[in-house]
């Protein structure tokens, strides 16, 4: 309730954090629906990936950082957990969207059919062809 | 500004909802991995809203630990989807 009370104060200080976090936020809340959207829309698992890891990392970096703003300048609590989650999924997030194409195409789920040029078939192809010259030249 | 989070809330739900349809839908497992996958993003981000709307900050820790798990379990499910099994065993020792 005191916390409530003292954000009430309107100073010019508070005006412009407000400002900053609501521009964050609405950044982050915008991306966070594009995701959604875009994983209803797209045809193709691929098409999904690209929408999941990408835009939905950063709408929640936008979020995160507003939330961080929010309690470094209103309630003056410095957050370092916050920091480290917000590097943490800007790292990880697209790592993520990467790995699960990668076992997709291994797993063999066929591309959409508006699909134009497929790179990896052809750099597969080329790996097995290695792989099987080199377990000749062993034997 | 306590009215903006409950609408910022609101429409991160909704966000929430269309990914659990993907997630019930979704005609391989790929796709449900990468509903999940973003699933475990949105739900960060829930979080921080919660913790803003509530006014405390003890639900920040949450925020590191989900993604944290959110990452690991994409990283299994990929595997898994890869190559059979998630734990590579090497039987010629």
């Amino acid at each position: 309730m005191q916390n409530s009370l003292r954000e009430e104060r309107f100073s010019i200080e508070t005006t412009i954090v407000n400002i900053l976090i609501i521009l964050l936020m609405s950044t982050g809340v915008l991306f966070s629906l594009v995701t959604a959207l875009g994983l209803i829309r797209l045809p193709d698992v691929y098409t999904r990936t690209h929408a999941a890891s990408k835009s939905s990392t950063l709408g929640v970096l936008c979020v995160l950082l507003a939330a961080f703003i929010h309690f470094w300048l209103i309630e003056g609590i410095f957050n370092t957990q916050m920091i480290i989650a917000i590097v943490f999924l800007f790292i990880t997030a697209p790592v993520g969207g990467h790995l699960i194409g990668r076992a997709a195409y291994m797993s063999g789920i066929k591309v959409a059919e508006e699909t134009v040029r497929d790179d990896m078939e052809g750099a597969l192809k080329e790996q097995k062809k290695k792989l099987m010259d080199n377990k000749t030249t062993e034997q | 500004m306590m009215m903006f989070y409950w609408i910022s809330l609101i429409i991160v739900s909704i966000g929430f909802t269309g990914l659990l349809f993907r997630l019930v839908k979704g005609p391989t497992i790929a796709d449900r991995v990468v509903a999940l996958d973003a699933i475990g993003i949105s739900l960060v981000s829930i979080v921080a809203l919660l913790s803003l709307i509530i006014e405390t900050e003890f639900f920040l820790e949450i925020i590191l630990l989900l993604s944290i798990l959110s990452f690991i379990g994409t990283i299994a499910f990929a595997k898994f989807l890869e190559r059979g099994e998630i734990f590579d065993r090497d039987n010629n020792r």
